[in-house]
C-alpha cells in the first residue's frame, strides 16, 4: 500500500459522519479469475465517494455485491448497520428500498412507459409512503426534478440516451433513497450530456443529503464529484484521497492510472 | 468425423441442461404458490400471447385442415370410403396433429419471443434492476409467462382444432356437397371421450414445455446480443424437440390405458 493511503484532506470532517456502508476483507472469484482480492471501503452520510479502476478491475462486481445481486466469496458488507450477507430476502428487499441503484446502461424497462418505469419500484414499497402520497405526485415529481416531466408518457426507444440516464436517475430517485450507487453513470454519453449528469447528481446529492457511491473511469467525472476516491487495482482499495491527492501521487500504479 | 470424446462432450452438456432446467422447474412450482401473485401480469401475457398467435394458429389450423383432406380423399375414394374422412380427419386432428401442429407454431412463435424478451432484459441490465427495487424477477417474469403458455396453448389448440374441421368441412362441401350439419355430426360420432380428455391434458404440458424452456433460456442467457439470439433459437430448438419427447410419453400413457 502506498503511502497516500489514510491521507484524507477532508479525513476531519468526512471521518466524523456516520457510516452508512462498509465493505471488510471482500472477496469474490470467477474460477481461476479473482476479481475481489480482500477489498475494503467505508461510504458516510452525505459523501461522495468515487471508486476508481481499470475496466475489468471488478469495480462493476463490488457494486452488485453490495446489493446483493452477486454473491461475494468471503467478506462483510454492512448497509446501515445491516450486514447484506446474512439477510434473508425479505429483509435484504426493505432495505434495497434506502439504497438508489443507477445501472451503467440504464436499464429501462423496454415494454413499460417512462411513468410505468417510475412507478414499478413503487408497487414493492408502497408502504414506505404510508399510502398517504398519491403515486402520480411522486412520479412528476422525480421527474421534475431531472428536467423531463414532459417525458412522462413517452417509450424508452423514444429516449435519447442522455434522457434515458436522466429517467433511470429519477426512477432512482422515487423511493428516496438514504444511498445512491452509480454504475458508470458518464459512460456512453457525449461530453455535453455527461457534465450535465455529473451537475444533477451534484444536485441531488445537495438537495436529498444522499450518500453517493460512483463508480467510473471517467477522470473528469471523478475530479467534479468525488470528496474522497479509492483506487481499485489488483482487487484491493489500492488507494484512498482526494483527487489531487491521488492525481498528484508519485506511486507508479497510480501515475500510470492517470496517465491512461 | 465426430470423436468419441466429442460425443460424450455433448452428451454431457445436455445432461446438465437437463438437470439445470430440471431445477428450473422445481423453482417455478415453488414460487408460483408463494405470495404476492402476479394477477396482473399475467393477465398481460394471456392476452399478449392468445392475441398475438391467434391468426397464425387460425391460418395453420385452416391450411392443415384443407390440406389434409386434400390429400386424403383421392385414396378413400379409390376404396369408397369417402364418407370415413370427417371422423378420420377428426380423429386426426383433435387427438394429434392439432395439439403437436399448435404446439410447434407456438413454439416458434411465443418460445422463441420469451427467450428473446427474457434474454434482452437480462443482457441490459433490466432483470437487475428489477430486483434492486425489491420485485422478484423470477416471480413476475418466468412465473408469470409459463402460467400463461401453460393456459393458453390447450386454448389455442380448440381454436386451431375447430378452424382445421372447418377446413376440411369446406373442402368436403365443395368435393362432395356434404352440408355443414352431417360433416359436424359424423364427426362428432366418431369422437370419444378418451379422444379429447388426453389431446386436452398434452396441450396444458405442451403450452408448460414452451413457457420453461423459453424462460429458462432467456433467463440465463449469456452476455451480448449473440447470445440474445442464442437464446431464442434455441428455446425453439429444445422446445421443439421436448414437444415431441411429451407427446410419444402422452400417446404411450394414453395407449396404456385404452388397454385398460
Amino acid at each position: 500500500m502506498i503511502e497516500e493511503k489514510n491521507i484524507l484532506s477532508k479525513a476531519k470532517n468526512i471521518e466524523q459522519r456516520e457510516i452508512v456502508l462498509q465493505i471488510k476483507d471482500l472477496y469474490k472469484s470467477f474460477g481461476d479469475n479473482h476479481v475481489l482480492n480482500g477489498f475494503n471501503m467505508t461510504l458516510h452520510k452525505g459523501e461522495n465517494l468515487v471508486i476508481m479502476g481499470k475496466s475489468g478491475s471488478g469495480k462493476s462486481v463490488m457494486i452488485k455485491c453490495l446489493v446483493g445481486l452477486m454473491e461475494a466469496d468471503s467478506g462483510s458488507i454492512s448497509v446501515m448497520g445491516n450486514d447484506i450477507t446474512t439477510l434473508n430476502q425479505e429483509t435484504l428487499d426493505i432495505l434495497r428500498a434506502d439504497i438508489g441503484f443507477l445501472f451503467q446502461g440504464s436499464a429501462l424497462y423496454d415494454s413499460m412507459t417512462v411513468r410505468e418505469n417510475l412507478e414499478f419500484p413503487l408497487r414493492r414499497h408502497s408502504e414506505k409512503f404510508d399510502g398517504q402520497t398519491d403515486t402520480n405526485v411522486l412520479v412528476i415529481e422525480a421527474l421534475e426534478n431531472v428536467g423531463l416531466a414532459d417525458a412522462i408518457d413517452l417509450m424508452p426507444s423514444e429516449l435519447s440516451g442522455g434522457m434515458k440516464r436522466r429517467v433511470a436517475l429519477a426512477r432512482t430517485l422515487i423511493l428516496q433513497p438514504k444511498i445512491i450507487l452509480y454504475d458508470e453513470p458518464t459512460s456512453g454519453l457525449d461530453p455535453i450530456t455527461a457534465k450535465e449528469i455529473i451537475l444533477l447528481m451534484q444536485d441531488i446529492q445537495e438537495k436529498y443529503g444522499t450518500s453517493s457511491l460512483i463508480i467510473t473511469h471517467d477522470v473528469d467525472c471523478a475530479r467534479v464529484i468525488a470528496e474522497r476516491m479509492i483506487l481499485l487495482i489488483d482487487g484491493v482499495d489500492y488507494a484512498v484521497g482526494t483527487f489531487k491527492e491521488l492525481s498528484t501521487s508519485k506511486d507508479p500504479k497510480i501515475m500510470a492510472f492517470f496517465k491512461q | 468425423m465426430l470423436s468419441i470424446q466429442s460425443i460424450g462432450g455433448q452428451l454431457n452438456r445436455f445432461f446438465i441442461e437437463i438437470g439445470e432446467l430440471s431445477y428450473f422447474a422445481g423453482r417455478y412450482f415453488k414460487e408460483a404458490v408463494r405470495p404476492p401473485f402476479e394477477y396482473k401480469e399475467l393477465l398481460r401475457q394471456c392476452y399478449s400471447m392468445g392475441n398475438r398467435s391467434l391468426l397464425l394458429v387460425a391460418i395453420t389450423g385452416f391450411i392443415i385442415g384443407l390440406v389434409l383432406t386434400l390429400q386424403t380423399r383421392p385414396t378413400l375414394l379409390e376404396f369408397g370410403a369417402v364418407s370415413w374422412i370427417p371422423s378420420m380427419v377428426g380423429i386426426s386432428i383433435v387427438r394429434e396433429i392439432g395439439p403437436m401442429i399448435t404446439a410447434l407454431v407456438c413454439a416458434g412463435r411465443i418460445g422463441s419471443g420469451i427467450g428473446a424478451e427474457l434474454g434482452s432484459m437480462r443482457v441490459t441490465e433490466q432483470i437487475d434492476a428489477m430486483e434492486v427495487s425489491g420485485t422478484n424477477p423470477f416471480k413476475y417474469l418466468v412465473v408469470t409467462r409459463i402460467l400463461a403458455t401453460t393456459l393458453m396453448i390447450p386454448l389455442l389448440v380448440i381454436v386451431g382444432d375447430a378452424i382445421a374441421l372447418y377446413g376440411s368441412f369446406l373442402v368436403e362441401n365443395l368435393k362432395g356437397n356434404v352440408s355443414f350439419t352431417l360433416y359436424f355430426n359424423q364427426v362428432f360420432d366418431a369422437l370419444e371421450f378418451g379422444d379429447i380428455v388426453p389431446a386436452t391434458i398434452k396441450s396444458f404440458f405442451f403450452g408448460f414445455a414452451i413457457g420453461l424452456v423459453g424462460c429458462f433460456k432467456g433467463y440465463y442467457c449469456k452476455k451480448g446480443t449473440a447470445g440474445v439470439g442464442k437464446a431464442a433459437n434455441s428455446a425453439v430448438v429444445f422446445t421443439s424437440l421436448l414437444l415431441f419427447i411429451i407427446d410419444f410419453i402422452a400417446v404411450f400413457v394414453a395407449d396404456i390405458f385404452y388397454e385398460l
